[in-house]
């Protein structure tokens, strides 16, 4: 069957696709955004999470076929997502579309060859960039899902205690990390929002 | 055209400027959290294959015949292949023993033991074509303890053992043994005031890597192959891997994946000969990727164990002596059995002083899943018993546990059974003092003023099954001992490269080694060390693969150590040669160059008094010094076989935990309020991957105590839960605060005096853990995990 | 396999009345775990997804009439005061992830004994809105489960909606699992008081070859609670009458040793279950529900 759909702002159309197939995999094999990860397959971990018409949700849960016309964000579209939410949309995420360019960086890394890692922006979200300097990154297979899902409670819930980050994080496991640097990287993002402010 | 998801040089920025010692940042972490690194699982190729692997539904039985036909007729179906189908003379492969077949052969002996393979063009072609080969099987009796391994009409798992092994067990269905004696321990359990004996169980743990078992194999022109793939170890890999295929090694060229978490788990061969195969047949790139379900059956898991351990002491708390017998379940196939058995056996004593030892372990071969390494192998599940022990000991005597401890601790310079000397620092007792130190967690944090209970705070959390009714604190200590390094006399060495060259009016070392970076930040070590030794702000880390020389396994603790030391050592011989270099053109403009110590630093060549002599971009120019080089730690020696003696270990790692639980002792439902460590590191190289280390390895250790087991039915030796729905990893719901004291107490045989770090946090948790149920509750609880029904006496 | 996506209910049920077998999704936290892990290959997958009104709902004067796909996380931020039971229950789904996709109308639909929303609704009291191309009917939540992963449901039939009772007293939900969060559970028991009708209703999930209701422990505790005068005094409960209450629950359930639990454990934790749930609900009655209802 064919799908349309919109990924990161962008239109995307997937053809041949059998109906058995989970967003996950279109997004993964057919559309050249790996970032969601197939950790589980069966709801259980949280990495394939994707905001789905702003709603996170575990890809590999979704019908192929179930997200017809509708808007996808993934890991990969979500700096350009959480820019436009703040510059644009102060309060709110962009699931309208044309937030950037997250799938051109996405594909010009998978053409390219070793050795060239480029940035068109060198723009990380808030989140992204929490992750990174709280050493909450390890292996990084969890990571993906772990920033939707957080990016979504901060944009719910700016000073969240460390209970609301434990609730909303409970869908993502992490093998690596015992959770702990994770919780600071949620922790330091919300203050450097408050920072800001 | 071409592979895409090709794993990336990876720059440190100029952003990171930080040598050993700061906790720079890991120079994968923008890809990591922008969705850009290549896992091994996001590799793609035009034109490319899904394999899927067959696997078998009984554990143990004969096969009677295979029927591809019909498969091979499917359409979109590229190749069938079964045993019969190998190419090579070499048709099994093995980490130390040779004995597992590449596709089963006339005989199955574990539950999803792998049969047949598939290449289709869609992963679900693959599996419907996979589903219409029909297998024929003829059921045997399953092995699945000591008693069915060696009872004396007990099928042999393995028949006709030739390997090294085989002369020296006393069963064939016992992979290994290793006794270990030393002193009279008889004779000086005459002299305890107290003795206590116990039997303890340790369930089956899996590594639950979160990155399944997956890679890309795509042919090459020359007849060989080319394999992307996440292990911990590329040239263990393609020296088993080569053999079977019928190539030289120098056709099967393995480049690293990205990996999503190792544990252990990937030591061992999983999809990737099976990838080449069909890779080989076709003539097409080939994508193997697990789903959870087989990845459960793809990996080797951390042995179950069952311990006896007996203990005395005299009244005033001093330990005469311990006897034990340590079964280990090595499941069908051997894997790293032979090296879980003996840390189990060198490591059963526990940081402790105990003179007059009587010590034996084995590793059964049964029908059981295989077993093999996992974070702290051996070490793990001698802990639980032996910390369990010293709980007991010490309400004999009516001591506190800690101090009880401490009096017994090791020390610098203590014998161990085997009849090694510790030669370095083993501050054990102070690891105590310090987690008992520290202030308690607050009583009640689910009691919020004013508002309803939290229930997040409780034990059951969100599904709402006390607002503290029946909810009971307790508190547990544990301390663990664990080697650092591959024992026991292996070369166990590491390869680094280094090149530093002038690019863009700058110095640039780049880091050539065969590492896997798993996750545990090796990555980022390597650039602080060239740094360090280099004095360039800028190194390029080069992607790890088999062009370069082995750098032996990510595991043991050993990477930061070993392959650290290669790029150490590397780095030295590449400031050597930049020096002759530097005094070879400016020698004669300033005698400094010939008589002070000289340094790189800041891209200049300086004296140790700080006086700049030249640019490194001057002494440079457009020259590349580019040198490899191999490292290794001092030898060990292999354990006497009878004895046990020898000094069979490098270094030692120490840690110890403080659990603070609280149990809702009507339900049996645990919560972990804190878990405290304490833990000497020798010299922290980058403090923030250190602590997320120890962090992580204490939740490891964790989940083995409250949650995490492999349920095989003891009747027909199949597994009851693979998947993540019932084999129940720790949420964020489930984990404690996990403050962290490092120590670091240099060790001066070792680069940086530094420690390996990774495993000895797994080892103490569990039993602290233990300790503070059995605290809360009063119970014994000698099995771990701790289930519901074990609390509640149902 | 062939995917059907209605744009209408009319759309949806013809589509189900034209092909029997198929197989309808909407959040897919079930049917889509069966499809990756290759235990099911329906014929059909009929897609619920764009029936706007499925995740709707209506609060009437005895009655919410929850949409079958309304998700789970909706249901514990608009629902809590009609539907506290439900809520908690909810909030014991699986993660947020899943929570944000599943609803009521899918666990009915699995019937799984260990479904969470089937405690809650059995102890609330509800009826099934199932519709067909020949009609629709309301089947009684106690007549809706008919064996392990068996429901009442006609081969043609969809799952409207859900009528469950607004609550007229507290109602609670437990459920044991081995860990904090995104668990199936091990067993689960509801309870709600019925001040309105002097009765109480309970649901036991995981600890039965179907959801069921202790109806002795039931009948027990309503007629304690009125011979006692309870209902008017509002005094403390007797602790024997909550021990015995305790006891016919626990009596209730017809449990399996399975790798998520024993059938004693399951027989002991509902017990307990009960007798708490039973001690907060009347507490709240009581007027003092600040200091006893779980939240989180």
């Amino acid at each position: 069957m064919r799908v349309n759909f919109t990924v990161n702002g962008r239109r995307h159309e997937a053809d041949d696709v059998w109906e058995g197939e989970s967003l996950l995999y279109v997004l993964r094999e057919r559309m050249g955004l790996p970032g969601s990860k197939n950790a589980c397959e069966q709801g259980e971990c949280g990495s394939c999470t994707v905001r789905l018409d702003g709603v996170p949700v575990c890809s590999c849960l979704v019908a192929a076929g179930q997200v017809e016309g509708r808007e996808v964000v993934t890991v990969e579209g979500l700096a350009d997502f959480a820019a436009h939410r703040s510059e644009q949309h102060p309060g709110s995420g962009c699931a309208s579309g044309a937030c950037g360019t997250a799938l051109d960086r996405a594909r010009r890394w998978e053409a390219g060859p070793a050795g060239e890692e480029r940035r068109d922006t060198g723009e990380l979200s808030p989140i992204q960039q929490a992750f990174i300097d709280a050493g909450a990154v390890q292996c990084g297979f969890c990571t993906p899902g772990l920033l939707v899902a957080a990016d979504e409670l901060l944009e719910r819930n700016p000073e969240p205690s460390d209970a609301d980050i434990r609730e909303a994080l409970s869908g993502n496991l992490c093998r690596c990390t015992g959770y702990e640097k994770i919780l600071d990287a949620v922790r330091l993002a919300a203050a450097r929002a408050e920072e800001t402010v | 055209m071409g592979v895409t998801g090709n794993p990336t040089s990876i720059n440190q920025g100029t952003r990171t400027k930080g040598g050993i010692g700061e906790s720079t940042l890991r120079p994968d972490g923008i890809l990591k959290v922008t969705g850009e690194f290549a896992y091994s699982s996001d590799m793609w190729h035009e034109d490319m294959l899904w394999g899927h692997t067959l696997r078998s539904t009984v554990a143990h039985a004969e096969i009677v015949s295979i029927d591809t036909s019909e498969a091979l007729a499917t359409s979109g179906v590229y190749a069938v292949l079964t045993y019969d189908d190998l190419p090579s003379t070499v048709k099994n492969y093995g980490l130390e023993i040779q004995d597992t077949p590449v596709l089963a052969h006339g005989k199955v002996r574990h539950h999803g033991e792998p049969v047949a393979l598939v290449a289709a063009d869609h992963p679900e072609t693959a599996r419907r074509a996979a589903a219409k080969i029909r297998i024929d099987y003829r059921e045997l009796p399953v092995i699945t303890d000591e008693a069915s391994a060696t009872a004396p009409d007990a099928i042999l798992v393995h028949e006709g053992r030739d390997d090294h092994h085989a002369g020296h067990v006393p069963h064939p269905n016992i992979v290994h043994r290793q006794p270990i004696v030393r002193g009279d321990a008889d004779a000086a359990a005459a002299r305890a005031d107290v003795v206590v004996s116990g039997e303890y169980v340790f369930g089956m743990q899996d590594q639950a890597f979160l990155g399944p078992e997956s890679g890309l194999a795509v042919p090459a022109e020359d007849g060989g192959v080319d394999l992307y793939v996440a292990t911990q170890w590329l040239h263990s890999d393609l020296r088993q891997i080569a053999p079977v295929l019928g190539l030289p090694e120098d056709k099967v060229r393995m480049t690293l994946s990205g990996v999503g978490g190792a544990f252990g788990g990937r030591e061992d061969l999983s999809m990737q000969i099976h990838a080449c195969l069909l890779a080989l047949r076709t003539g097409k790139p080939v994508k193997i990727v697990y789903n959870r379900f087989e990845s459960f059956f793809g990996h080797v898991h951390r042995h179950p164990a069952k311990l006896w351990y007996e203990h005395g002491a005299t009244r005033d708390g001093k330990l005469t002596h311990m006897k034990c017998r340590i079964v280990l379940d090595g499941g069908a196939y051997a894997s790293a059995s032979p090296a879980v058995v003996g840390n189990a056996s060198s490591l059963s004593v526990g940081p402790y002083v105990i003179d007059d030892v009587d010590i034996e372990a084995v590793a059964l071969y049964t029908n059981n899943p295989p077993c093999g390494a996992m974070r702290g192998f051996g070490a793990v599940q001698a802990c639980f018993a032996y910390e369990a022990q010293m709980d007991r000991l010490a309400a004999e005597l009516g001591m506190d546990p800690v101090e009880f401890r401490q009096l017994n601790a090791m020390e610098q310079g203590t014998l161990l059974p085997t009849g090694q000397v510790v030669d370095s620092p083993a501050p054990v007792a102070e690891l105590l003092r310090r987690v008992k130190a520290r202030p308690l967690p607050p009583e009640r944090q689910w009691e919020v003023a004013g508002e309803q209970a939290d229930v997040r705070a409780l034990p059951g959390g969100l599904s709402n099954t006390t607002h503290g009714e029946g909810v009971v604190r307790g508190i547990g200590y544990a301390v663990g001992l664990k080697n650092v390094g591959f024992s026991e006399g292996f070369d166990d060495y590491s390869t680094a490269r280094v090149r530093m060259e002038v690019i863009a009016g700058e110095p640039v070392a780049t880091v050539h080694t065969a590492m896997a970076e798993v996750g545990q930040g090796g990555v980022t070590v390597h650039a602080q060390i060239a740094r360090t030794e280099l004095g360039v702000a800028q190194v390029t880390i080069h992607p790890a693969d088999t062009r370069v020389g082995s750098a032996g396994s990510t595991s043991a603790s050993r990477q930061t150590y070993v392959t650290g030391g290669a790029v150490k050592h590397s780095c030295e011989a590449v400031r050597e040669k930049v020096l002759e270099m530097g005094r070879r053109k400016f020698g004669t403009y300033h005698p400094a160059w010939a008589t002070a110590e000289l340094l790189l630093e800041g891209g200049k060549v300086v004296t140790d008094g700080g006086e700049v002599l030249a640019d490194l971009v001057d002494v440079l120019e457009d020259e590349a010094v580019d040198i490899e080089l191999e490292w290794r730690h001092r030898p060990t020696e292999a354990f006497d076989l009878r004895t046990g003696q020898g000094n069979g270990h490098v270094q030692y790692s120490f840690a110890a935990h403080r659990a603070v639980v609280e149990v809702d002792t009507e339900l049996g439902l645990v919560k972990v309020i804190e878990l405290a460590c304490a833990q000497d590191v020798g010299k922290a190289l980058n403090p923030l991957s250190v602590v997320g280390q120890i962090q992580g390895g204490t939740i490891q250790g964790m989940g083995i105590a409250v949650m995490e087991e492999i349920v095989v039915d003891p009747r027909t030796a199949k597994v009851r839960n693979p998947s993540f729905t019932d084999y129940l990893l720790p949420t964020i719901l489930d984990t404690p605060t996990i403050p962290v004291d490092v120590l670091e107490l240099a060790d001066e045989h070792a680069p940086y005096g530094l420690r390996g770090v990774g495993e000895a946090p797994t080892l103490s948790s569990t039993p602290a853990v233990l300790a503070a149920i059995r605290n809360a509750t009063g119970l014994e609880l000698n099995r771990t995990p701790v289930r519901p029904e074990h609390l509640t006496g149902t | 396999m062939d995917f059907l996506r209605p744009a209408s209910w009319e759309e949806a049920l013809a589509a189900k009345a034209e092909h029997p077998t198929a197989v309808p999704i909407a959040g897919g936290t079930d049917v889509m775990v069966e499809i990756n892990f290759d235990h099911r290959r329906p014929e059909y997958l009929l897609d619920l997804n764009r029936i706007g009104e499925l995740s709707e709902w209506e609060v009437g004067q005895e009655n919410v009439r929850l949409g079958a796909s309304v998700p789970y996380s909706r249901i514990m931020e608009h629902l809590r005061t009609e539907l506290p039971g439900l809520a908690l229950a909810s909030h014991t789904v699986a993660s947020p992830q899943i929570r944000n996709r599943g609803g009521v109308g899918g666990n009915l639909g699995t019937a799984s004994p260990a479904g969470d929303a089937h405690p809650a609704l059995l102890a609330a009291g509800a009826e099934v809105e199932a519709e067909s191309v020949r009609g629709t009917r309301m089947i009684p939540i106690d007549a809706f489960y008919t064996g392990v992963k068996r429901n009442a449901l006609a081969p043609d039939e969809l799952i409207r909606a859900v009528h469950i009772k607004k609550a007229d007293g507290p109602q609670q939900f437990s459920k044991v699992g081995t860990r904090n969060a995104m668990v199936i559970a091990v067993c689960a028991f509801g309870l709600a008081l019925h001040p309105g009708t002097r009765t109480v209703r309970t649901g036991i999930g995981s600890a039965a070859p179907t959801p069921v209701r202790a109806r002795e422990a039931e009948e027990f505790l309503s007629a304690a609670l009125e011979e006692g005068g309870f209902w008017d005094s509002r005094a403390i409960i007797t602790p024997s009458v909550a021990k015995q209450f305790a006891a016919l629950a626990a009596g209730a359930c017809n449990p399996i040793d399975d790798v998520r639990g024993t059938a004693s454990y399951r027989r002991h934790a509902v017990g307990i279950m009960a007798r708490r749930t039973l001690g907060w609900t009347w507490e709240s009655y009581r007027g003092n529900g600040r200091s006893t209802e779980g939240a989180a």
